[in-house]
Formats: structure tokens, C-alpha cells, sequence
């Protein structure tokens, strides 16, 4: 499926990553990396464990202690002030507060990513956004109490409450039955469709297919900056995992 | 930093508690049943008039310093304080939102135990009750600007906890619970003169001993909110948006 919004460069990038160099633990987990996400699509940020894909998210969020080089989301520095209401945030661990139930964390966030917003309209935010990830029946129930699954859906909650114009969400389909994986794509494309920037990162090389471009990450490099039609034409692949190693072998890395 | 933001955390501090009834319960008993025990080991001589009042400021101190370390060290490795440094919400907010949840929690403590020292124990108070309830409440909030500062270099649990014997035992040895500070050999007694918790025995002491106490009483309670406001402004120098 290849149309004009598959160019690289349709559209104004929402996030530009230039000659980025982090060093974790005397490690240089990214070495050099260079890259741009197209705004208003769903972005696959896919490689295996290890391959630096937690590190750009956190640099991209502004939490990640960079050695050099430059990450721009929306036009501004990464981890500016006029992005934290602007930028939304799923981290791998699904950090949500264990003792809280459902409602009480999203409705947490909401209210500190509400700008000005009356109690009630943060109120019907969560219940909305609780109605999203398909949590309404679960509302009163202690976030440490559901499943992983869960939830991580809790933590995807407390991100979409505050409707942010940039998602980064790191792993959000771990540990999610096939339906609620689909749901969940769903609902990224969705958002996606009313403009929203999305870069989600995974390990399931078959969730590429449901991104609109893919950007395949390995020991810190750039591996392909594509469209999943383009990855399987250009490796003749039959899908994106065999794909992903004939760039791997194609690399000679 | 924003009075709503820090104003929403506190709340949200709150209802992590109100979900824990243990830890509730154990912080509003366990200080009255020391009391209590001291009042009983102490019965017929006249040194729980000394001791007790000291103990008043020593309990809230201890408890939350180890309360509050805890809670934020799990903030921390939890990830959820990374994701708050995500949002519009300042460093200070984060700070505040502890203090001011613990604070609310400390005036219940304190009313209750003091209220069982005076009524059950039968602890004399010179001056004003209320403003022994008050210095309680301040040694509680300091506990919790420390314990918040303590966590910024704690990296587990075990850390965490061993923190207590090392900032708050010291304290509790030199504050004039054991032997008056006057009776400390010279460095020892300057050392004290830099510790927080000997103004809050001092505070206790001058309440107790005396009508007319109040006012030394009210200038070891600047003191307290001093430690207690550098304590916190430390603490959020601590906490970093950025790390490796």
C-alpha cells in the first residue's frame, strides 16, 4: 500500500533527531543517530531488546541525559517546558500508581495535564479516555491488582488524558491478548487520523504492518527508515521478521 | 510551580494512604501506645514528665522520616517519577505535595497522641496544649523534608531504611532526651546546637515546664521550619528531569 503520504517527508516532521549520541553505563547505546518523524502518522520504532529503542524515546521525552547532538519534537528543544503538556509519555514499565484504582491515576494525570480545565471536565476526561482502553468495567479496581496487560492500558490512559499532540509510548502492546492488540492499533490509528504523532516502539516485528512508516533500530543505528509495503518489496521478504534479518545480513553487522 | 499542582499531588498522596489501612493504623496508634508504655514503665517517679513531652516530638520525626523515604524512593523506582517530570508539574511541586499529604496526616498523629498523653497519661502541660500539638506537626513535617532528601540517595529499599539509624539516631541521641544538652561535653554540644531535632525537645521542654515558655517554644519552631524549608529546597535540587 503505497500512496503520496508514504514519502518520507510528506508533511512537516513532529520530531527531528540529528547526530544524536547517548552513553549509558559507558556504553555508547546510540552512536549517531539521525532520523525524523513524519507528523500525523504511526510511527514503528522496531528492533530487537538492547538495539537503543527505550533510550530515543527517553531522549525524545526529555529525560534521557544526552552526550551530543540535537532531538527537536514540535519545533522546540526536547524536555521543554512548552512540551510537557504537548508530549505524552508511556514508559515500559507502565508506571501507574499500584495503590490508586483506575480512575484515581487517570484522573491524576488529567488533572496535572489540565490547562485551566474545571474539575468536571477532568473528570469526564478520564471517564472517556478510561472508556478508550476498555476499562470502564475495571474503574474501582486497584491498578496493582489487574493483569500486566491491564495494566499498561492504565498507563496508556494517564497519557491519552491530557490529548497530547505527540504520543511516545514504549512497548505498549507487551503482554496484550491478539484482540486487544488490535483494539489498541485501532485506536492508534485513530489518533493518528485526527492528527496526532505517534512513535511506539516494539519487539513484535509483526506489528509492523500496522504502523504507517517503520524505522528499524539495531545496536544504536538506523537500520531502514521505510513504509511496511516498502520493507517487504526491498528485501522480497514474506514478512517483516525475515525482513528485518535479511537487513541484518544484508548489513554484513 | 503551581499551588493547584502541588495541591493535587498532596491529594493524590492521600488516597495512595487512604488504600494502605495498615500503614494508617499504625501511624496514628503506634505513638500513643509508646507514650503509653513509657507513662506505665515510668509510673510513680516523676521522669515521664521529662521524658514524655520530649518523646511527643521524637515519634512524628522518626515515622516519617522512614514513611517518606520509602514512599518517594518507590516513586522513583517505579518509573511514576520520571513520567511526573513529563508533565507540567515543577520539581518543587513534587516536594510540596509530600509535605503538605504528610502534614495533614501529622496533625491527626499529633492530636491523637497528644491528646492520649494529656488525657490518658496524665502529662502535665505548663503552656498551651494546642502548641504542642503544633511543634509535633513541625517535627512530623520535618521528618518528611529529610526523609525526602534521604531518598534522593538511597538507590533500594534496604538503603533507604539504613538511613535511619544514620540521620535520625544521632539526633535522637544528642537532643537532650538522654542527658540535657547543657550536660554534653562542649563539641558534642555544638553539634546538637546544628541539629533540627534538639529544638524540637527544646520546644517541648519550654512548653512543659512552664506558662511561660511559649515564647522560646515559638522561636525553636522558626528554627524547625527553617530546617524544614532548606530540607525541602535540597530535595528538589536532587530530583533531576534528566538521567542517565
Amino acid at each position: 500500500m503505497t500512496t503520496d503520504d508514504d514519502r518520507p517527508g510528506a508533511g512537516p516532521a513532529a520530531i527531528v533527531v540529528s547526530g544524536l549520541h547517548v552513553v549509558r553505563g559507558g556504553r555508547d547505546v546510540l552512536p549517531d543517530l539521525t532520523l525524523s518523524v513524519p507528523a500525523g502518522q504511526v510511527v514503528g520504532l522496531l528492533g530487537p531488546s538492547g538495539s537503543g529503542k527505550s533510550t530515543l524515546l527517553r531522549a525524545v521525552v526529555g529525560v534521557q541525559v544526552v552526550a551530543g547532538g540535537t532531538v527537536t519534537v514540535l519545533g522546540q528543544p526536547a524536555g521543554s517546558p512548552g512540551l510537557r503538556r504537548r508530549v505524552g509519555y508511556v514508559t515500559q514499565a507502565g508506571s501507574v500508581y499500584d495503590d490508586l484504582t483506575v480512575r484515581d491515576n487517570v484522573r491524576y494525570f488529567a488533572g496535572l495535564l489540565a490547562a485551566g480545565r474545571g474539575h468536571r471536565d477532568v473528570v469526564a476526561a478520564a471517564d472517556r479516555v478510561i472508556g478508550a482502553v476498555d476499562l470502564t468495567d475495571h474503574a474501582d479496581v486497584l491498578a496493582g491488582a489487574l493483569s500486566g496487560g491491564e495494566r499498561s492500558r492504565v498507563s496508556l490512559a494517564c497519557a491519552l488524558v491530557g490529548d497530547p499532540e505527540v504520543l511516545v509510548l514504549d512497548e505498549p502492546t507487551v503482554g496484550l491478548d491478539p484482540v486487544l492488540r488490535r483494539d489498541l492499533w485501532a485506536l492508534f490509528a485513530g489518533l493518528a487520523r485526527d492528527g496526532r504523532t505517534l512513535l511506539v516502539s516494539s519487539h513484535v516485528m509483526d506489528e509492523a504492518t500496522r504502523c504507517d512508516r517503520l524505522l528499524l533500530l539495531r545496536e544504536g543505528r538506523l537500520l531502514a527508515d521505510t513504509t511496511p509495503g516498502q520493507l517487504l518489496a526491498d528485501t522480497g521478504a514474506a514478512d517483516a521478521d525475515q525482513a528485518f534479518l535479511r537487513l541484518v545480513d544484508g548489513a554484513g553487522v | 510551580m503551581s499551588p493547584r499542582l502541588s495541591a493535587l499531588t498532596a491529594f493524590r498522596v492521600l488516597r495512595q494512604l487512604r488504600a494502605d489501612h495498615r500503614t494508617v493504623a499504625l501511624l496514628l496508634v503506634v505513638p500513643s501506645v509508646l507514650v503509653g508504655l513509657l507513662a506505665w514503665m515510668y509510673s510513680g517517679t516523676t521522669t515521664f514528665a521529662v521524658v514524655g513531652p520530649a518523646l511527643l516530638g521524637i515519634f512524628p520525626f522518626v515515622v516519617m522520616f522512614l514513611v517518606t523515604s520509602v514512599a518517594t524512593l518507590r516513586e522513583r523506582t517505579g518509573g511514576t517519577l520520571e513520567r511526573l517530570l513529563t508533565t507540567p508539574l515543577a520539581k518543587a511541586d513534587v516536594m510540596l505535595g509530600y509535605a503538605l499529604a504528610f502534614a495533614l496526616v501529622a496533625v491527626v498523629q499529633a492530636v491523637v497522641t497528644v491528646a492520649f498523653a494529656v488525657v490518658v497519661c496524665g502529662l502535665q502541660v505548663a503552656g498551651p496544649v494546642w502548641l504542642l500539638v503544633v511543634v509535633a506537626v513541625a517535627e512530623a513535617v520535618l521528618g518528611c523534608a529529610l526523609g525526602l532528601l534521604a531518598s534522593a540517595f538511597a538507590t533500594s529499599e534496604f538503603q533507604a531504611v539504613q538511613f535511619m539509624p544514620a540521620v535520625v539516631l544521632p539526633q535522637v541521641l544528642l537532643c537532650g532526651l538522654l542527658i540535657p544538652r547543657d550536660g554534653l561535653p562542649t563539641v558534642l554540644r555544638r553539634i546538637s546546637d546544628v541539629l533540627p531535632l534538639s529544638y524540637a525537645v527544646d520546644a517541648t521542654t519550654a512548653l512543659t515546664r512552664s506558662a511561660s515558655g511559649t515564647g522560646d517554644a515559638g522561636r525553636d519552631l522558626l528554627v524547625i521550619l527553617g530546617f524544614v524549608v532548606v530540607a525541602l529546597a535540597l530535595g528538589s535540587l536532587t530530583l533531576r528531569r534528566r538521567t542517565a
